[in-house]
């Protein structure tokens, strides 16, 4: 029987749909331990493709056989060899095409609303990495928020809807992914905005984006609102988008809050993450739907693939945003923290424009999970 | 460093590195070094893990203008 590529938009199907599969994940341990696909209903079995050189009978009774069963390794060419040779033996197999690097780099569109006069706003999920990233619409206007690298998906979507990209917005320095911004503006003649005080070091052209600041979209005008909410870095800038959708970039996420130390200033910072989430988000509509720049754990993902959550519920079920003592809290942002995102230092200064590493090198800076938050 | 026999897996990706690395040291003696070139940035972590599971020691490794060595002392 011959095996079959699956690629990565089927797979991000199945987990948004919750289905059921069987994960053959044949990377190294560690690897596997590090970052693997996540889904509700996803079984798994890792073992490392160089122990089944010699065959895959010793691993027959560890994979279903009466259901397709899916390879993964981290390009595609180990998979599939061991894919062949499940096959071999009357399995019915497939192999993620372009391994981890395919499923790290696809970005899911999901519409999460309408706005104003048949505006609209769409979330682009990378599941593979836990990102989110936004563009809004209004009568063929588009504005971009927090864009990863993977620049084509936007400027073709964009183009499919029939919009012209005229406002890119990151709101932050990004430590844990490269930021698509700089260059979709550069594609587009947009205008690219980030918030000044994370931009002292950056060598490019931009504009200062600041807290009170409006930019409309479209001649219906969507309002976008920034909200200067310092913590995550000193610049952090959230936005409230036709004054019912709050991007809260890495300062709030929906099981989770952002981490104050990925600049070196965790001990600098904690007072404004704290002043940011205890009393300028306070001073909001509960009713604003947080749209965060990340998620952590599948848990968050909606139904409908969606990341995404009332204001007022995250005040009641957010354990970051119900730590009444300051002192705890501090310590809760500041000690014991998940390890650093990979590379995240390199990541910054390539956001920074200081380095520019060539496209191989930005994949495997990025490779692996977010870590931007702490629970 | 010395090493008994030296396996060109140059240009190959993954998984063929290993693959070749584990056939040529098949035809080592326990004791001897394979020295192994490779392109594939996914060797180190590969090779690594795999000398380890097989009862290999990886004597030592570097990297020499985009070419990854590898010292394999067979186990």
């Amino acid at each position: 029987m011959s095996v079959r590529p699956m690629n990565a938009k089927e797979v991000a199907n199945k987990v948004i749909n919750k289905e059921a599969f069987f994960i053959l994940d044949v990377r190294n341990e560690s690897d596997f331990a590090d970052w693997k696909i996540e889904g509700e209903q996803i079984e798994y079995y890792n073992i490392p493709y160089f122990e089944l050189l010699d065959g895959v009978e010793e691993i027959l009774d560890k994979v279903p056989t009466d259901k397709e069963v899916l390879v993964v390794c981290a390009k595609e060419g180990s998979s599939m060899m061991v894919a062949e040779m499940l096959s071999g033996q009357g399995l019915t197999v497939a192999y993620l095409a372009g391994g981890m690097k395919a499923w790290s780099e696809h970005l899911e569109p999901i519409k999460v609303g309408d706005l104003k006069d048949g505006g609209e706003l769409y979330q682009f999920v990378r599941l593979g990495k836990g990102c989110l990233s936004y563009m809004a619409v209004s009568n063929g206007e588009a504005a971009i928020i927090d864009a990863t690298r993977m620049t084509d998906v936007y400027l073709t979507f964009a183009d499919e809807i029939g919009a012209t990209i005229t406002h890119v917005f990151d709101t932050h320095l990004h430590a844990d992914h490269i930021s698509g911004g700089r260059t979709i503006a550069e594609a587009t003649g947009a205008t690219y905005w980030l918030p000044p005080k994370d931009a002292t070091e950056v060598v490019f052209k931009y504009e200062p984006l600041e807290g009170g600041m409006d930019v409309s979209i479209g001649n219906t005008t969507i309002n976008i609102h920034a909200l200067y909410s310092p913590g995550h870095t000193i610049g952090s800038t959230s936005f409230v988008i036709d004054e019912k959708y709050l991007l809260s970039g890495d300062i709030l996420f929906i099981d989770s809050i952002g981490r104050p130390d990925l600049a070196g200033m965790a001990e600098d910072w904690v007072a404004d993450l704290r002043n940011s989430l205890y009393k300028r988000y306070r001073e909001l509509s509960e009713e604003l739907v947080v749209l965060p720049a990340h998620f952590m754990i599948i848990d968050e993902i909606n139904d409908d693939g969606s990341v995404s959550e009332k204001l007022g519920t995250l005040f009641e079920k957010n354990h970051g945003l119900n730590i009444e003592d300051e002192q705890e809290f501090r310590k809760m942002v500041t000690e014991n923290l998940p390890p650093q995102p990979n590379a995240y230092q390199e990541i910054r200064e390539t956001n920074m424009g200081k380095v520019t590493p060539d496209e191989d090198k930005q994949r495997e800076m990025e490779i692996g999970p977010n870590r931007c938050a702490v629970r | 460093m010395n090493s008994n026999k030296v396996l060109d897996a140059k240009g190959l990706a993954c998984p063929m590195p290993i693959v070749r690395t584990k056939k040529a040291m098949e035809e080592l003696e326990s004791g001897q070094v394979l020295e192994v070139h490779a392109t594939d940035k996914g060797a180190k972590n590969d090779l690594t893990a795999w000398a380890k599971s097989g009862g290999h020691e990886l004597i030592e490794d570097r990297e020499e203008d985009g070419v990854l060595m590898f010292w394999i002392k067979k186990g």
